[in-house]
């Protein structure tokens, strides 16, 4: 048939579904470079359709027993690394013990993107512009990387190093992630400013912190598509600690983010435009997470 | 290693086997093997969801999904759900609300608006937009395919 010939996207490549790690780690180290984790594939796929990528192995890890599974002892929530994005913004757990995470899944992507695509497989793609790995990062996450030997455990500021740059190593898996769970006192704030609903976003805002009386504490500020990489705003969080929740504040948070952020110019506009959204969003989410 | 895989899954209640190249998409399958042309193929990188699948009962986008991942599970496409009547009021109010002019997003708004109403059952417009926003369609400007869907939500509720 004709039409059989015409249906060629990606380049040819092995696929394996594997059904246990010691698998993975066997088709890992065989392979090597040319062998691909395959989760959701909402990212993996399309670089594949436009040949961004050729690896030689599809590594299908969608069948791995017990990395989908979200739960909480009352101070660590853990989400595995296959629990789809359509689980996670379901989950009950997330709602109560993370409501940061609540708040950012519904601008995760499209429904059908968020019935496929997977926490861990967000997080270990490690987009600057996409939601999760800024939130985990905002929440101090730590991430739990299995290897054929054992496992070890990376907190999220060392896991994201630079441009879809990640700690992983070759043949490492991310099974899954611990957050903190959220402390009495605490608020939340998250907003960001896409052309489109459920798009990557041009910049976005992740908060949480607490107001003691009238001022600020323990804030960590948060933001996505400002960078290089997901970006934890350590001096317009400490600009906030300790300070009353006034225009003044505000406005010396907004000015520290010229030493947080550097956002990259793309086909949203100029660097400066994305500095100016990023101070609008910063007044915004701080007026909400006080009111 | 073997670039072809065997799989076996149910389309639209039938049973198939078959041999494919691994790197075939759900969408491609359906179309150049299953020939049901129903499901579209806009950007091939799920941006568009003209071709929108349901695999399990969930809507997927069939460019970002291997064939070879839906072995052992329930496919159905636009042709499935159409035959079985399960989305003829769908599909009659886009039609009166001309809500289908050139019809190459339409399966896949039928697939979206289908999941929506089965999750909520009164979703304000608001909502409505949301859950489509997934799904470009060029020609109606939206507004009628969201008077549709909301007309159906309302018909539902009784
Ligand atoms: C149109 C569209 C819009 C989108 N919009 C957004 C958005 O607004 N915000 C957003 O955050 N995302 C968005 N996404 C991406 C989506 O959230 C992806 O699902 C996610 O980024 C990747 O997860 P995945 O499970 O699909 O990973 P895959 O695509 O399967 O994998 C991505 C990469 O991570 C590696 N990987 C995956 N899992 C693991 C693991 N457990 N251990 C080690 N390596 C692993 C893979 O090898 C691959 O290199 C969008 C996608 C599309 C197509
Ligand atoms: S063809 Fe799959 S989303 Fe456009
Ligand atoms: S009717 Fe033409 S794209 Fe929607």
């Amino acid at each position: 048939m004709v039409l059989r010939e015409i249906r060629v996207k990606p380049a040819p490549f092995a696929y394996v579904r594997t059904e246990t790690l010691d698998q993975v780690f066997d088709l890992l180290d065989e392979h090597g470079d040319d062998a691909r984790i395959l989760a959701g594939g909402q990212s993996l796929m399309a670089t594949l359709n436009m040949r961004l990528s050729a690896p030689e192995v599809l590594v299908d890890i969608n069948h791995l027993d017990g990395l989908s599974d979200i739960s909480c002892d009352g101070e660590t929530l853990k989400i595995g690394a296959l629990a789809r994005h359509s689980q996670v913004l379901e989950s009950a757990d997330v709602q109560t013990y993370a409501p940061l995470i609540a708040k950012t899944m519904p601008h995760v992507a499209h429904q059908a993107i968020r019935n496929r695509g997977t926490f861990g497989g967000s997080v270990a793609f490690a987009d600057p512009a996409a939601e999760l790995p800024a939130v985990t990062r905002t929440l101090g996450a730590r991430f739990v990387l299995q290897g054929r030997n054992g496992q070890r455990t990376v907190a999220a500021d060392d896991f994201f190093q630079g441009l879809f740059e990640t700690d992983l190593k070759e043949n490492e898996l991310l099974v899954g992630a611990e957050i903190p769970v959220i402390k009495d006192g605490e608020r939340t704030a998250f907003m960001e400013l896409a052309r489109r609903h459920g798009d990557y976003a041009m910049v976005g805002i992740a908060v949480q912190g607490r107001l003691e009386g009238d001022s600020f504490a323990d804030m960590r500020v948060g933001f996505f598509g400002a960078g290089d990489q997901p970006i934890l705003a350590k001096s317009a969080s400490a600009a906030l600690n300790g300070q009353p929740n006034n225009e003044d504040t505000i406005k010396k948070a907004q000015e520290s983010l010229n030493a947080d952020l550097d956002p990259m110019p793309d086909l949203n506009g100029p660097a400066e435009m994305k500095m100016h959204l990023a101070r609008v969003l910063t007044k915004r989410a701080l007026a909400e997470l006080a009111s | 290693m073997d670039q072809n895989v065997d799989i076996t899954m149910k389309v639209n209640g039938q049973q198939v086997s078959r041999r494919i190249p691994a790197r075939t998409n759900l969408v491609d399958f359906v179309r150049y093997d299953m020939e049901l042309t129903g499901s579209h193929v806009g950007c091939e990188h799920g941006v568009c969801g003209a071709c929108t699948i349901r695999v399990n009962g969930e809507i997927v986008r069939g460019c970002l999904m291997l064939a070879a991942q839906a072995e052992g599970s329930e496919v159905e496409t636009i042709e499935g759900l159409s035959d079985a009547g399960e989305i003829a009021d769908l599909q009659k109010a886009f039609h009166e609300r001309n809500a289908v002019q050139c019809g190459f997003c339409t399966p896949g708004m039928l697939l979206t608006a289908q999941e929506l109403l089965k999750k909520n059952d009164s979703p304000s417009r608001e909502e409505i937009r949301e859950f489509i926003s997934g799904n470009y369609c060029r020609c109606t400007g939206y507004q009628a395919i969201v008077d549709a869907i909301e007309r159906v939500a309302e018909e539902r509720r009784g």
